[in-house]
């Protein structure tokens, strides 16, 4: 675990930044969560909670200009990055004001602006275009760098095992800066690590494409970031890509649709919650001496209205336009050849 | 103008190309130091190096995958499948990432990605190694798919792929590499979504692409023998599809013939005598006839294999069908 004392006056005052944006995250999630129970979210909606601290170090110190890739659990992603609440919101329900215009929903945020290059909801299938993206980003002679969030199921495809070899490969010639981060939740719906994958430490899989790898605890925000820190500056500095195994649990069900989550029983799931990455890192700055009730008050209550805004934003907002049914399917064909 | 096969058409184009823009880069299987299965890219790795020439392991599902992420971040990457059987393992990417992302992303990136690579039967290839793909990609929307026939297509067509600014299925064929024609110098273009009216006719309208233009033409002569004026259309892309050169020649012929090498069920003639009767219906003085690969798995033996792909002959008898002539 982080030292507190190791820590600088700037690490702790982006950590209580952080912390905010993480009780947004969680309430967001409960106000998504009740939304879809009042059939005002359709199709999938898979929540975060319980893994606010793995995108919430890394995305604290990636930069403006860097680039992530994510799977479809991805809300927490689009609001940590600054993506606005209300358009993230107004995308879980469909309306022309959502960040894609209500086209995607809840599994393809997609915030381009910021980086954000997408959810996705085929298991891995992000995998290799977070790689070629990478790829672009040294070919086009920039210091930037990509991000491919991913699950520990997804490891398991051949959308994973293919680009990452490139990755390595692509390494070589110091082309690929990339970190891959599967985000170990233990589960794959309901099929936990241990009955799908045959070694179950995952970051040593990285050794077959010869790409460096490392696990570190994904509830404590503070290790999380110090490791961000230190990869992302190193993959910016090579080119090479780095892997990254963070264990970390997901407190709701897969899906909004996983009710009676037959796979895990409820001590397991209580036993997880006695870490919840919120009240961790709210107890170390509290002893820090950086975060008093007071602020924690104000934070949680500011949570709560910007949330509130959210939803009633995405409420109120109209429903796409009848015409966009047939816009964004093909690009202009610019000055050619008609 | 300047007679080229339909090889270097297509490898001067890529030249032409990446000289002009440095986001064109070019990957695939063995495109580099092995020059190329089909010579397409032969010393373009020695042109432009392996940062722009890049060789891939045997991983389509990645290499495709990495090209749709390029092509988000702003390249234009051409990829070579080396046939386009094994685009299957890329399916995924294809259809679920590069045909969909503008769509549900609502907008935010241009896919200027090219697939292009042989597609359709070769000589005793076998079932595995020659299959026609072209109504299977076809089918989706956000895609474009472009099947030449020419030199000059392969020419025109591949560079409005590259400049354009979504995913295109580009479908070459392994007979016609070796093929000769006048391609025009310059950059020479051209555009998706209109057909050629390869040979003009009054009696009968046949719909083609790629190589079974060449099948129809042939047939087109032999026909003229019997008094039989034959309009041959090439579509040159299915998606976009031109229905109004095809509707405008049934509206004069009154008879149409479609022909592809693919199998019957569900595919693109299918979808061509359909556009037919929804917007011609009372132009028709016949039933649209198909002519299309027999439907079976490609056998090896050589007689069988003739046996499994469309003629000329049948092509003749096709039209004289829609004529009510023996
Ligand atoms: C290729 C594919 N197969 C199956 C599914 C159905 N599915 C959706 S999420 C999921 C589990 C993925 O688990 P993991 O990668 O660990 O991510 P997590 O849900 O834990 O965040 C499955 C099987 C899918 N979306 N895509
Ligand atoms: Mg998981």
């Amino acid at each position: 675990m982080q030292r507190i004392e190791d820590l600088t006056r700037e690490e702790l005052a982006a950590a209580v930044e952080s912390y905010a944006k993480m009780v947004l995250a969680r309430r967001f999630e409960e106000a998504a969560e009740r939304a879809f129970r009042h059939g005002k979210i359709g199709g999938y909606l898979h929540v975060y909670s319980g893994q606010e601290a793995v995108a919430a170090g890394f995305l604290s110190v990636l930069r403006r200009d860097d680039i992530f890739f994510t799977a479809y659990r991805d809300h927490a992603h689009a609001l940590l990055r600054g993506t606005p609440p209300g358009a993230v919101m107004a995308e879980l329900y469909g309306k022309a004001t959502g960040v894609a215009k209500g086209k995607g929903g809840s599994m393809h945020l997609f915030d381009a602006s910021r980086g954000f290059y997408g959810g996705y909801g085929i298991v891995g299938g992000h995998i290799p275009l977070a790689t070629g993206a990478a790829y672009t980003l040294r070919y086009l002679d920039t210091d930037r760098i990509c991000l491919c969030f991913l699950g520990d199921g997804a490891m398991n495809s051949g959308s994973f095992h293919e680009p990452v070899n490139m990755a390595g490969l692509w390494g070589q010639d110091a082309m690929c800066p990339i970190v891959y981060i599967v985000e170990n939740n233990q589960y794959a719906m309901g099929t936990s690590v241990s009955r799908s994958s045959a070694a179950t430490n995952l970051a040593s899989r990285f050794a077959a494409y010869a790409i460096e790898h490392e696990r570190a605890d994904g509830m404590d925000y503070f290790t999380v970031r110090r490791v961000a820190s230190r990869v992302i500056s190193q993959v910016r500095e090579t080119g090479r890509p780095y892997a990254l195994e963070v264990l970390t649990y997901r407190f709701a069900g897969h899906g909004a649709a996983d009710l009676f989550q037959p796979y895990r029983n409820k001590e397991e799931v209580t036993q997880a919650r006695t870490r919840d990455p919120i009240t961790v890192l709210e107890d170390r700055l509290r002893a820090a001496g950086v975060l008093t009730d007071a602020d924690v008050e104000r934070i949680h209550s500011d949570a709560e209205q910007t949330v509130e805004g959210a939803v009633r934003f995405a409420d109120e907002s109209p429903e796409p336009a009848a015409d966009e049914l047939f816009k964004d399917v093909h690009g202009a064909w610019g000055t050619w050849p008609r | 103008m300047a007679e080229v096969t339909y090889r270097d058409a297509l490898r001067s184009t890529l030249i032409e190309e990446m000289e002009r823009d440095h986001a064109v880069v070019l990957m695939g299987e063995d495109i580099g130091v092995y020059q190329g299965t089909f010579r397409v890219t032969a010393d373009l790795l020695q042109r432009f190096g392996p940062k722009r020439v890049i060789d891939t392991p045997i991983s389509e599902l990645g290499f495709i995958g990495a090209a749709v992420g390029m092509a988000m971040l702003g390249l234009r990457p051409v990829v070579e499948v080396m046939t386009w059987n094994f685009s299957l393992l890329a399916f995924d990417q294809i259809i679920n990432n590069a045909a969909k992302i503008r769509y549900f992303s609502g907008g935010q990136v241009d896919l200027p990605v090219v697939i292009r690579g042989p597609n359709g039967a070769g000589v005793q290839l076998s079932a595995q190694h020659s299959q026609s793909l072209e109504a299977t990609y076809a089918h989706f929307p956000g895609l474009l798919v472009a099947a030449p026939a020419t030199p000059a297509e392969a020419k025109g067509l591949l560079r409005t792929a590259i400049r354009g600014n979504d995913p295109v299925v580009f479908l070459e064929n392994a007979a016609l590499y070796g093929m000769k024609g006048e391609v025009a110098d310059g950059e020479f273009a051209l555009p998706f979504g209109k057909a050629e009216v390869a040979r003009p006719g009054t009696d009968v309208t046949v719909v083609a692409y790629s190589r079974m233009v060449h099948l129809a033409l042939a047939a087109a002569g032999q026909l003229a023998g019997d008094g039989i004026n034959a309009e041959v259309i090439n579509l040159r892309t299915l998606r976009p599809l031109d229905t109004q050169t095809i509707i405008a020649s049934v509206t004069k012929t009154h008879r149409a013939v479609v022909v592809q090498e693919q199998w019957k069920p569900f595919g693109a003639a299918a979808e061509i005598a359909a556009r037919i009767y929804e917007e011609a219906f009372d132009e028709l003085d016949a039933p649209v006839e198909r002519v299309t690969g027999a439907d079976v798995p490609m056998p090896y033996a050589r007689n069988l294999e003739l046996l499994a792909v469309p003629h000329e002959g049948d092509i003749v008898k096709a039209v004289k069908k829609t004529l009510y002539r023996t």
